[in-house]
């Protein structure tokens, strides 16, 4: 600490305050289970940032800034920071920083390009509780869009299965780094996610099936049966715990884990539900049972309930310009995601999209744009937020990233202009420390193993 | 006689409502038309055209002005590729027009019928400065894929009587993985079958007395669509292919020179590959740019330079939106070319006056130029950028309301959100 004092200059004061939160230990549930995380960030020179505009992720915006990164984290950020002796410089006159981008919802590596039937590994749409499947399980570490989604300045993303089912199975917290097995992306000790859908797509699926759900409230039947079988199960557990872990275990059941584990806080609840209505039945289906929403997912009629939302500390995971291809994103806006803001609630712009996901920067360039227009009053540095910040928090890692804090996770993007607008271009991205983009660098270009070889690779993407 | 009645009626029909003078002025105004970039200029409506345009354009007394000091004045955007007049809610089938899967009618279908000035879809493409676009047919033969061809496009208004601005401005057809699978699983089952539908058609053509006496063999299509094909075979309606690998392109390159047939190619995501002969065929593209991911066997070699390399070549160049309702992220789109490489000045044409020539629709709209509809967007700022918004949307000359339904959501559940009221349940 006292060596990181030392350069820490005019830095802003919650800098301090954040040193120590990066030293907190990971929430509960952290713990590696089976299939545990073999990344391990290469070794990697100090770089120091200087002279751009930061956005820091925590709401501020430094001009003329530096920002120091050693030992793969935030070492400082702040204006007049000295630049020790050994540091690689990178100038970033004229440029600016910002966390790491973070997408909430991505379905890379389930639903990878190409997009051919082998590759469509992201619905189990068998049975609408499929609780026991895992997206990791389903990564193809291959998809080209890793790499075209770092290019995008996207260095974690959460990659869930799809929304057929009621309950679709656990979701992933990926690094994007190459990398050739899924364990070797995972986030380490990052929380798993359990993707719930409401609405549309369940009833859809197996109704069109002759099989139950087939209404909404089909679906809300089939939430409710599933926490008390939940439930069941993890009382016989506990049971068999507080018995002092005597004689035979309750069997164990992969599906009743994921929601077990829910109930136990362990596991975070990321839920696809887009009407006002039904965000509010599932706020009190989660009342009934005792577990947390952590995020609602694509929620176009978020802002109907904005100051709900904010009081439950549930976030919001949107976009600014999808509507309508179904009833219920019919009443999307591009100001759903600063309205939630305003509101004092957690606000994320997310993908959903492998073309998205290279440009979450400029869609929530537009939210912020469009909220300024109808007379809101969004700042760059709180808008950026919806990108790092808030992803990062309805993931369960907002104590390793989404901001530059020293101690901090270095996940740190370059861009060649406002980070807002349409022509600012992920010049450098940095994860956790290690250089891992460099638009001027063809190596960063090597294509995934799948495109080696392929016609009309001699150009960038 | 007869024929100058109806000429008379036609221009009744699709006169400018607006009967008003407005003059923009003291914006940088981007023409796209001869008159080029002015720094600071004045543009003169009236009656729904546009009368002048230059940097000393005298402002008449009657005329109602709309300042456009520090802003960018550009002509209204043309929308390729849309679904626009056609489409409500895509999972709704009875709101969806985009396309049939009756068998006897692929060539025939006419997106110039039905079309919906009323779709809410319409406002929201407005706000995103678009005023003008082509209604495009969308196969609906899944899962058999048994039409060959989707229809026949058509350009619309997005405001003012009557919406269709000219029927039939393209035959839509795909070709390459989605052709093959229509004619059976193969690409060369495709082009065979491509041809001997021509060969068809042209036989019809000599032969409609007979055909209507029953004297003829039988022809593969109904006469509806071989009567639709016929503009098409005597290279008069283009036929619009989505295609995308290169070897696919070239393909419909040389189908298309065997056969007479005018083309604009659509997708193109190799396009990059043979610009020199894309641009030597001199047929127009239609391309997304961010369409960069190897999405199919056919877009392996998508890149985000595909739109800079094309337009490099010399191909006419037009950008399209992100479908149905996300055609407002078109000026986005075309951003983001310039942002990988495109010159500015090429991104704005790729969205105005580029389109408007490919569809035929240049005498009309696509630039800022005396004489051609009132179509005016003004922006606070580079139209290309995330940034920016429109401030004023002109069409045929009458200023639209900045609203959509959207717009009016917002305002109902802002307030609430602005000044919560202590106790209230939201």
């Amino acid at each position: 600490m006292g060596l990181r004092l030392k350069h820490l200059g005019e830095c802003v004061r919650w800098a301090l305050l954040a040193a120590a939160m990066g030293m907190a230990s990971g929430p509960a549930g952290a713990a590696e289970g089976p299939f545990p995380s073999t990344y391990r960030p290469a070794p990697a020179a100090p770089v120091a940032i200087v002279g751009a505009t930061i956005l820091t992720g925590t709401g501020a915006e430094i001009a003329n800034a530096t920002l120091l990164i050693r030992d793969g984290r935030v070492e400082a950020v702040g204006r007049g920071v000295a630049v020790p002796d050994g540091y690689t410089r990178v100038d970033g006159r004229g440029k600016w920083v910002t966390p790491g981008i973070i997408d909430a919802h991505s379905h890379l590596g389930v639903y990878p390009s190409p997009g051919t039937p082998s590759h469509q590994d992201g619905n189990e749409a068998v049975a609408p509780n499929t609780a026991e499947v895992w997206a990791e399980h389903s990564v193809w570490p291959q998809d080209p869009k890793f790499r075209l989604a770092r290019a995008g300045g996207v260095t974690t993303l959460l990659v869930l299965p799809g929304s057929a089912n009621l309950f679709g199975g656990r979701s992933v917290t990926l690094k994007n780094v190459p990398s050739v097995t899924t364990q070797g992306m995972k986030f380490p000790g990052a929380p798993y996610g359990l993707k719930i859908a409401c609405g549309e797509n369940p009833k859809r699926v197996y109704g069109g099936k002759g099989r139950a759900p087939s209404t909404r409230m089909g679906n809300v039947a089939g939430y409710r049966k599933a926490w008390i079988d939940a439930a069941d199960y993890a009382r016989k557990w506990d049971k068999w715990e507080n018995d002092g872990g005597n004689g035979n275990p309750p069997k164990r059941d992969l599906q009743f884990e994921t929601l077990a584990g829910v109930l136990k806080g362990e596991i975070l609840v990321q839920n696809h539900c887009y009407r006002a209505d039904e965000m509010a039945v599932m706020i009190d289906i989660a009342r009934e049972f005792g577990f947390r929403i952590s995020a609602f997912h694509h929620a176009n009629e978020a802002y109907k309930i904005a100051p709900l939302l904010a009081r439950e500390n549930i976030c919001v995971a949107t976009w600014a310009n999808s509507w309508g291809a179904k009833m219920e994103s019919l009443d999307g806006i591009e100001e759903n995601a600063p309205m939630i803001d305003a509101a004092g609630g957690c606000a994320i712009i997310h993908s959903d999209d492998g073309l998205l996901i290279q440009r979450l920067n400029q869609e929530a360039g537009i939210a912020m744009a469009a909220a300024n227009h109808a007379g809101l009053s969004v700042s760059r540095g709180r808008a950026i937020r919806w990108i790092t910040a808030n992803p990062a928090k309805a993931l369960g890692i907002a104590d390793r990233v989404g901001t530059l804090e020293p101690g901090k996770m270095a996940d740190v993007v370059l861009w060649s202009a406002d980070p807002f607008s349409v022509y600012a271009l992920a010049e450098r991205v940095w994860i956790d420390g290690v250089s891992m983009w460099d638009r001027g660098d063809p190596r960063y270009r090597a294509p995934s193993d799948f495109l080696l070889g392929q016609p009309g690779q001699e150009f960038p993407r | 006689m007869i024929r100058l009645g109806v000429l008379l009626l036609a221009l009744a029909a699709t006169a400018p409502a607006a009967a008003e003078t407005i003059a923009i002025t003291g914006g940088r105004i981007v023409t796209m038309g001869p008159a080029g970039e002015i720094a600071s200029g004045t543009l003169l409506i009236r009656d729904g055209r546009i009368a002048a345009v230059g940097a000393d354009v005298a402002v008449p007394p009657d005329a109602t002005r709309i300042d456009a000091s520090g802003k960018v004045v550009t002509p209204g955007l043309v929308a390729a590729g849309t679904a626009l007049g056609l489409i409500e809610v895509r999972m709704v089938a009875a709101t969806d027009d985009r396309g049939t899967h009756k068998r006897d009618l692929s060539a025939a279908f006419d997106a110039g019928y039905g079309l919906n000035p009323d779709s809410l879809l319409v406002p929201v493409a407005r706000l995103g400065g678009i005023t003008r676009a082509i209604a495009t047919p969308a196969y609906d033969d899944a899962p058999g894929r048994e039409l060959l061809f989707a229809g026949q496009a058509a350009a619309v208004a997005l405001a003012g009587r009557p919406m269709l601005m000219r029927r039939g401005v393209a035959m839509v057809l795909e070709m390459g993985e989605g052709g093959a699978e229509r004619a059976g699983g193969a690409r060369g089952a495709e082009l065979v079958m491509l041809r001997a539908l021509f060969a068809e058609v042209r036989d019809y053509k000599m032969r409609r007395t007979a055909y209507d006496r029953g004297e003829t063999r039988d022809y593969t299509l109904s006469r509806a669509d071989m009567e639709a094909l016929i503009p098409v075979i005597e290279g008069r309606m283009p036929l619009l292919v989505t295609v995308n690998r290169a070897s696919d392109i070239r393909d419909a390159l040389a189908m298309a020179r065997g056969e007479g047939v005018k083309l604009i190619l659509e997708g193109v995501a190799e396009g990059w590959r043979i610009a020199g002969e894309i641009a030597a065929a001199n047929v127009p593209v239609l391309v997304t740019p961010i369409e960069n991911t190897p999405a199919s066997f056919e877009a392996l070699g998508a890149t985000l330079a595909n739109a800079r390399r094309l337009a490099d070549a010399g191909v006419l160049v037009a950008i399209e939106g992100n479908g149905n309702h996300r055609e407002r992220e078109m000026r986005y789109n075309a951003g983001n070319a310039v942002a990988n490489g495109l010159d500015w000045r090429a991104g704005l044409a790729a969205i105005t006056i580029n389109p408007a020539r490919i569809f035929g629709l240049a005498d009309r709209v696509g630039s800022l130029e005396a004489g051609k509809d009132g179509d005016v967007v003004v922006w606070d700022g580079d139209p290309l950028d995330t940034l920016t918004r429109p401030v004023a949307v002109l069409i045929r000359g009458e200023r639209q309301p900045m609203t959509s339904r959207a717009t009016e959501l917002r305002d109902r559940y802002l307030p609430a959100i602005l000044a919560p009221i202590e106790g209230e349940t939201p």
